[in-house]
């Protein structure tokens, strides 16, 4: 601590070390904290050790390397018995990541939506927000989860019954299976003219905000966006030579193949974790509305600024500061309750970790990977919102 | 007399079963300067948010430069355009610069290339003698400050009308004076319809062409402010006066 005087030769005031003093009692309580952390860090690590090797059990992570020996209902990456336990673990964890990024996203729109329907003037708009995030936030999302699966997988019929609600898409109590393109180089263009559609859409929101900066019109940046997203696919296919051929699924003895699939374990958590946290999602959005004062309201209309402008503009801008945080919170509880995929059979991270903990018998090792994965998606996620939390701050005095 | 800018004719407003306006008639003219005084709780604050529709009225007739306000949005939109409104609490927007404030009318509601509306705004900086604070946030400003950033925020609006919701009733004794001097500029420039709801009595004075006295929601008494401060004829406005001018 510089006890050195501030004003040059001014003597600094006296101190003496003595028990009222705050700062001696916050080092002896941060003394006492830390020692006691590692005692019992260390009573943990030491009392593991020492049963396992009472018990034989080796330790480490060369399991990983062995052959995995099961098989995985549904992947992004090729995987096969013959696989081994680290690549099992890599498809569990980018299963996880799949469900929690596509989730985060699908909830926070819905949420957003809810959460400002809620507000609305119309009387039956807000009550049904209301009665939705009621319902939903009320009952326990495993529930919510046997439900939805259920429902798609006993409601729905067999796979030689199966709805064709459009030629080539089968709706079934195996999942619902849509045509996929075959490997033609059409389709590449087609992928290509999408991600080339993206980045012109940068370029059309810039060109658009200079030319409102300029004329002082503006640019209908929606509307070319959208014809930019569907338009360049089409001209890259157009230009691939325009194939026909599908890979469309066809009925095999009990069960489709050929297609891509959206199962119905992945489905049902995916309904589940979007419903679920949007109901959460909407009541931070709704109280980071109303955290704006109602001058500002009145600010925006007296200078002649639309309902929709004002809320664009002015409240959804000062509300991020109160709704990014608890946002967090909800990212977050999205991500970790993507782990009760265990229990409608998605192959999750957990899912997948389990599988391996109980054929190698490595629980400690499993756990940890477990663990180490949550905690580093987690830890991601809370990094990039504090960042951009950091990046929206008022700025006071 | 010219066709009157604002017209407001016969008109109440409840509160639930408070009778906020009660048969309220007030003509302003064009270029007409006008101090609305009161009790707190008689209505002056609502009568001139009515003239923007910030409030509903319930009954009767509002008639802003020959448009009447009804619950048609474009009318409103219209209105409001015409209108600028400087508020007690000042409602700055705390996320946006001070020219960034200043600029977002004329941006996006007046459609204004955003150089032309940054020009606008820095000369009206300089009429409220802050062109120094354009690029700080109005949270680093003191509040005399940030009055004068909201005055400027609705001239750049160019309105015809102006309204003043109590302007100096939240701000610190030592800053009430630069903002009631950028107010009788404003006022002294002539051509700007102006309805100030305040307590200055100086400013009244020196600036209005009309001082306007309301009691539980009617207009008790009308004048100009010679005859207003010297002669007052209502039992009600004298006692006010007595409490007012210490």
């Amino acid at each position: 601590m510089a006890k050195g005087s501030v004003n040059g030769a001014q003597p600094a005031p006296p101190r003496r070390l003595s028990w009222n003093d705050p700062d001696v009692r916050s080092i002896v309580y941060q003394a006492v904290a830390l020692i006691l952390v590692v005692a019992i860090g260390w009573f943990l690590v030491s009392n593991t050790l020492h049963n396992l090797s009472i018990r034989n059990i080796s330790t480490g992570f060369d399991f990983l390397s062995r052959e995995s020996g099961f098989a995985i209902g549904e992947s992004p990456i090729a995987f096969g018995p013959e696989n081994t336990y680290a690549r099992a673990i890599l498809v569990g964890l980018l299963n996880t990541i799949r469900v929690a990024v596509v989730g985060i996203v699908l909830a926070t729109i819905l949420g957003t939506i809810v959460g400002i329907a809620r507000l609305s003037k119309n009387w039956l708009i807000a009550k049904l927000s209301m009665i939705y995030v009621e319902v939903i936030r009320n009952i326990p999302l495993l529930l919510q989860l046997f439900f939805w699966y259920a429902i798609i997988t006993e409601s729905m019929p067999g796979p030689r019954q199966a709805l064709n609600l459009l030629p080539g898409v089968f709706v079934s109590n195996r999942g619902v299976k849509v045509p996929a393109p075959t490997d033609h180089f059409a389709y590449d263009l087609a992928a290509f003219g999408f991600l080339l559609a993206i980045v012109l859409i940068i370029f059309v929101v810039r060109f658009a905000r200079k030319r409102q900066d300029a004329t002082g019109q503006a640019f209908p940046v929606y509307r070319t966006g959208i014809a930019l997203l569907l338009g360049m696919p089409v001209l890259g296919w157009l230009i691939g030579g325009a194939p026909l051929e599908l890979d469309v699924p066809k009925l095999q003895g009990f069960n489709f193949v050929g297609g891509a699939t959206l199962t119905p374990e992945f489905a049902a958590l995916l309904f589940g974790l979007v419903l679920y946290t949007a109901g959460f999602i909407a009541e931070v959005v709704r109280s980071g509305i109303q955290a704006v004062s109602y001058g500002q309201w009145e600010a925006a209309s007296a200078l002649g600024l639309t309902r929709s402008q004002t809320l664009r503009l002015i409240v959804l801008p000062q509300s991020l500061r109160v709704i990014i945080p608890p946002m967090t919170s909800q990212y977050l509880n999205l991500t970790k309750n993507s782990s009760l995929a265990v229990a409608i059979g998605y192959p999750d991270i957990v899912s997948v970790a389990n599988t391996t903990l109980n054929q190698t018998g490595q629980a400690i090792e499993g756990i940890m990977i477990i663990m180490a994965v949550y905690l580093s998606i987690s830890l991601s996620i809370s990094l990039f919102m504090n960042w951009y939390n950091k990046h929206i701050a008022l700025v006071e005095r | 007399m010219a066709v009157p800018i604002i017209e407001l004719q016969k008109v109440n407003k409840w509160y639930g079963e408070f009778h906020v306006l009660r048969n309220i008639n007030l003509n302003v003219a064009r270029g007409e300067r006008i101090v609305v005084c009161g009790p707190s709780g008689s209505g002056k604050s609502t009568m001139i948010r009515c003239i923007n529709r910030l409030e509903e009225h319930q009954q009767g007739h509002i008639i802003v430069d020959g448009t009447e306000l009804t619950n048609d949005i474009k009318n409103i939109d219209a209105i409001r355009r015409e209108v600028g409104m400087v508020f007690q609490h000042f409602n700055l927007f705390p996320h946006l610069t001070v020219l960034e404030n200043l600029t977002l009318g004329p941006i996006w509601v007046l459609k204004k290339p955003k150089a032309e509306a940054e020009a606008t705004a820095m000369k009206y900086l300089e009429r409220v003698r802050i062109p120094e604070q354009a690029k700080k946030y109005p949270g680093q400003l003191s509040g005399g400050q940030q009055q004068r950033v909201a005055i400027a925020r609705s001239l750049c609006m160019n309105p015809k009308i102006m309204l003043f919701d109590e302007p100096t009733s939240a701000l610190d004794p030592e800053m009430v004076k630069e903002v009631l001097d950028v107010m009788v500029g404003l006022a002294e420039e002539g051509g700007m319809t102006m309805i100030c709801v305040t307590h200055e009595m100086g400013f009244a004075r020196k600036v209005a062409n009309r001082v306007i006295f309301m009691d539980r929601g009617e207009i008790i008494e009308q004048n100009t402010p010679e005859e207003f401060f010297s002669n007052p004829q209502n039992e009600r406005t004298q006692l006010f006066l007595s409490q007012i001018l210490h």
